[in-house]
Parts: C-alpha cells; sequence; structure tokens
C-alpha cells in the first residue's frame, strides 16, 4: 500500500490512499490537533466529497475499533515469520481458577517465561496488561514465547 | 464637550458598529472586510459621520493592526514550509506574479500615474487574500481536496513575494534615488535570506528566549519583539510590516500555535480598525469615478486568478473541476492589498490609487467567496453528469 503524505503549509499534514476497493481516502492532521477523515468522490476523485472532523477522543477510538483485529492478526504474521516464536490466544474458561483474579497473581512470566501481550475482551484489545490487570472469563489472552512455555501458560489459565 | 469624552464616544461607536458589521458577515457567510471598509467610508471625510478627534488615534491602531497582520501570518508558515514550496511551486508563483500583477501595472500606466503608482497596483492586483481564501477553503470542506495543496503553496510564494516586494515599494514610495533605492532593497532581501537562514538553524534560541509557560508573558514578549523589529525594519526602510512577518517566520511550532491563538484576538480588533482607517482616508465621493476601472480589473483579476489555478493545478494532475476550484480559490482579495493601497495612499502617490483600490478589494473580496459558493454545486453537477 502507498501511503501518499502532502504538507498543507499553514494547516498541517495529508496522509492519502486507495483502498483495494477502489475509493480514495485521506486523514488531515491539523496543527491544532484536530484530524479530518477524508473521503473522496467517486466522480471527481479530486474533490472530497466526505471531510468528517474528529476531536483527540473520536480519533483514538476510531483507531481502537479498526485496529483492535488487527493486532492480533500482526501477532500471526509475527509468528509466521520468526522460526520458534509462538503466539497463542487462550481463552479463559469459565471454570479457570484465574476468571476474577489478576494477571500478577497467575504469575505467569516468572513460572514460565511467556508473555502476556494482550487481552482481548469483547473485541476490544488491552495491550500490555498491567500485573492488576483482572481477567474474566471469556477473555482471550495473547500470548509469545516458544512452543513450550506457551502451553504451559495453556495449562495455567485452565487448571491454575 | 471634554476631549476624552468625545473620543471615547468615537472609538466606541467605530468599534460597536464593526461588531454590528461582523455579526452581519458571519449570518450572511461573507468576509467582514468589505463591510469593514464601507464602514470607514461611512465615518470618513465627506461619509455620513464624519470623526473629529480620534482619527490620529485610529491612525496609530491601524498601524499596529498592519504589524499584527503580517505577524499572524509570519506565524502560520515555518521556514522549512517556505523553502520547500519555493522548490516545488516556483514556476506557478512567477505565473501568478506576472499574469496578475500585470493588468494593475498597465492600467496605471495606460492612466499615466507614473511608474511608482504601478508598482503599487500591480501589488493590488496580484495578492490574493489568503485569510480569505483559507476561511472559503474550510467553510466549504475544499481542504481535503488534491488541488488545495497547490492554491497554499501559491499563498505561501505570494507572501513571500510580498517579504521582498514591501520593501521594494516602501523606498520607491519614500521617493529616494536609484542607488539609496537598490541599497535599501538589497538591506531588505539581505534581511529576509539572514532571517530565513536564522530560523531554520538557530530558531530553537529565539523560541526559548520567548517561551514561557504564562499566557501573559508569551504575549508581551512576541508582541514586543515583532513591534520592535517592525521599528527597526521600519528605520532601515525595509517596511514595518515585512519585520513582524519575518518574526513570525522565526517562531515555529508550539509555541507559533500558542501565539496565534493568543495573538488573534488583538489581531481582529486592531486589522479591523486598520480596514476602517483605510475607509477613512478615502473620501467616497471620488469612488463614483474609478468604478468603471475597478469593475474591469475585478473581471480581468478574476480571468487572470482562475487561469493561474488552473494552470497550476494542471501541473500537479488535478482534472478540470479541481483546476476551476483552483481558480476560484484564489480570486478573492482583501487585507495585503489594502496594506499595500495604504502605504501607497500615505505616500501621496495618486488620488485615485486610494478609492481604485478600495473598490476593488470591496468587489473581490465580496464576490469571491460567493463565486466559490455558487460554483461548487454547478461544477459538482457538471462532473456527475459527465462520467470519466
Amino acid at each position: 500500500m502507498d501511503i501518499q503524505q502532502t504538507a498543507l503549509p499553514g494547516i498541517g499534514l495529508k496522509h492519502e490512499f486507495d483502498t483495494h476497493s477502489g475509493r480514495h481516502i485521506a486523514v488531515i492532521s491539523h496543527r491544532s490537533g484536530r484530524r479530518d477523515l477524508i473521503v473522496y468522490d467517486r466522480n471527481d476523485p479530486d474533490r472530497a466529497c466526505e471531510a468528517i472532523a474528529l476531536n483527540d477522543d473520536e480519533a483514538d477510538a476510531l483507531v481502537e475499533l479498526l485496529g483492535a483485529p488487527r493486532i492480533v492478526q500482526r501477532l500471526n504474521d509475527l509468528h509466521r515469520e520468526i522460526e520458534g516464536l509462538v503466539s497463542l490466544q487462550l481463552p479463559i474458561p469459565a471454570g479457570s481458577p484465574y476468571a476474577g483474579r489478576t494477571l500478577g497473581e497467575a504469575r505467569i512470566r516468572t513460572r514460565t517465561g511467556a508473555s502476556v501481550v494482550a487481552v482481548v475482551r469483547r473485541g476490544q484489545v488491552q495491550t500490555s496488561p498491567g500485573p492488576d490487570y483482572r481477567f474474566e472469563a471469556g477473555d482471550v489472552v495473547v500470548v509469545v514465547g516458544d512452543e513450550e512455555n506457551t502451553s504451559e501458560v495453556s495449562d495455567i489459565l485452565t487448571d491454575g | 464637550m471634554h476631549h476624552t469624552a468625545i473620543v471615547f464616544l468615537e472609538l466606541g461607536a467605530i468599534v460597536l458598529a464593526l461588531g454590528v458589521l461582523g455579526a452581519l458577515a458571519l449570518r450572511f457567510g461573507i468576509s467582514p472586510i468589505p463591510l469593514y471598509l464601507v464602514a470607514g467610508l461611512a465615518f470618513g471625510e465627506g461619509g455620513l459621520v464624519p470623526l473629529e478627534t480620534s482619527e490620529s488615534f485610529v491612525a496609530i491602531v491601524a498601524e499596529i493592526g498592519v504589524v499584527l497582520l503580517l505577524l499572524t501570518l509570519g506565524l502560520e508558515y515555518n521556514a522549512n514550509e517556505l523553502v520547500t514550496s519555493l522548490r516545488g511551486n516556483a514556476l506557478a508563483g512567477v505565473v501568478d506574479l506576472v499574469a496578475n500583477a500585470a493588468p494593475g501595472v498597465i492600467a496605471a500606466l495606460l492612466l499615466g500615474w507614473g511608474p511608482v503608482a504601478a508598482v503599487a497596483l500591480g501589488g493590488v492586483t496580484y495578492m490574493t487574500s489568503s485569510g480569505i481564501t483559507a476561511k472559503v477553503l474550510s467553510d466549504l470542506g475544499w481542504i481535503g481536496n488534491r488541488e488545495t495543496p497547490v492554491v497554499l503553496s501559491l499563498l505561501v510564494f505570494e507572501d513571500l513575494t510580498m517579504a521582498v516586494y514591501l520593501p521594494v515599494l516602501t523606498a520607491l514610495l519614500a521617493g529616494v534615488g536609484v542607488l539609496s533605492g537598490a541599497v535599501s532593497v538589497g538591506i531588505a532581501l539581505l534581511t529576509v535570506t539572514v532571517v530565513l537562514v536564522v530560523s531554520l538553524k538557530f530558531g530553537r534560541f529565539i523560541e526559548a528566549f520567548v517561551s514561557s509557560p504564562s499566557a501573559e508573558v508569551l504575549l508581551l514578549k512576541v508582541l514586543g519583539l515583532a513591534l520592535l523589529v517592525a521599528g527597526i525594519a521600519q528605520q532601515l526602510q525595509v517596511s514595518a510590516a515585512v519585520g513582524a512577518f519575518l518574526v513570525g517566520i522565526a517562531l515555529s511550532g508550539e509555541l507559533a500555535h500558542e501565539a496565534r491563538a493568543l495573538l488573534a484576538p488583538l489581531r481582529d480588533l486592531f486589522a479591523a480598525v486598520f480596514f476602517v482607517f483605510f475607509g477613512l482616508q478615502t473620501d467616497p465621493s471620488k469612488i463614483p469615478p474609478v468604478v468603471g476601472l475597478a469593475v474591469l480589473l475585478a473581471v480581468i483579476g478574476m480571468a487572470t486568478k482562475l487561469a493561474t489555478g488552473a494552470f497550476a493545478a494542471r501541473r500537479a494532475g488535478v482534472a478540470r473541476a479541481g483546476r476551476a476550484r483552483a481558480g476560484i480559490g484564489l480570486i478573492p482579495r482583501g487585507e495585503f492589498n489594502i496594506v499595500i493601497a495604504g502605504l501607497a495612499v500615505a505616500a501621496g502617490v495618486h488620488p485615485d490609487l486610494g478609492p481604485l483600490a478600495a473598490t476593488y478589494v470591496l468587489i473581490l473580496a465580496a464576490f469571491g467567496p460567493l463565486a466559490a459558493r455558487l460554483v461548487e454545486p454547478l461544477l459538482t453537477r457538471l462532473v456527475r453528469s459527465s462520467p470519466s
């Protein structure tokens, strides 16, 4: 994908690209911090037919929504690229001893050497959860390590 | 009546009238600049309610208005942007200069106003109002359009040209000889270059000096620095406005953004008074004889800007509708045309130049944004009906 960057003197920066479905979209980053999401006209590709102004919170929310599934996918790509590196998505089953307990209590890195890099809860991704992050039944824990220690994590999360 | 009482009454009447006119402009979505000019005509000599005592005070306020206009313009850009823009769009910028200054220069020469008036009138017909154009682009949602970077870089080029043009004009208006004129132009070019280099390499030192967590301190430092440099520039006959512009260029990043936000209300007040002051100096009874010429120049001015925009956008690979939008976006004239005309009027170049410039800007400041609004749906329909 080819992202083009254009300076807008006095305003900020524009990044734009063509989607595979043939639409042209852009994001304008104003110096004031405002972001505009721009969708271009099909008939007149030079014209912005929609310009949606987003404040900081809205831009963050949009990034989260668009980015969540991508993080898991990128981890899988990483896994494929590096020999010996394993990333697993491990669900916390209803009967798990750690449902309702914190990541710190599970002492996963100390016990196995594998790392918890993210937790997916109801479609939202929490990246790099801290030791006081509390698991819930139904969470999907994303673990990175080697073949052996990731399967140990799987056992811990299911049976304690 | 007591002197202070009269001054307050007159100033109050002016500022209040401007407020009401501003609200009116907002209501109809047009630039308030033409309305401010009309207000000045009404208050001035031969107008409806001529001012008696406060004109000298208004004159100083107007001068500060010019400094603030140029300072905030400079704050919008940083030196990097200027250099990049200059490199990429020099040809389009030169076409813009030649095509749009020529009508003013030729008109003044044909009228027999002399070469100095020709240089001044060329400046009046050349400059696009970056303030009005930026507002049109943002109001119509054109900022994301592909022709917009072209329009913006032309505006940058014009502003940089002005940094060289104003000192030349100042020297010519001062009536200095060819030699000292050349010297003062040399000083101007040198100053502009030095400031650009200094702000590219050492901008952070100036920023470290000006920067402050307190909005009050920042405001006072930036304003003080701008007025001081403007004064020095005026003394060197480089033009006060250019001094202020260069101070704005030297400041960049977050600091420039903050300073701009702080200065905006001040600029709005002082610049509004500047437009009134220009109107004050213009006798309304002098306008009717020049209306025909002003309309002719305005029509030519629209055509030349349309052609310039189309040419520049075409070079950037923009299709037909976008080329038309680029041209229309460049039509509005406004604040800087009045700044140029103001300098010429103050030097007493030609009695008809003030009224002509006022009428010209009145037409194009009002009609430019209107044209953009009218043409937008037309262009959209045109593109829809002929699918590519």
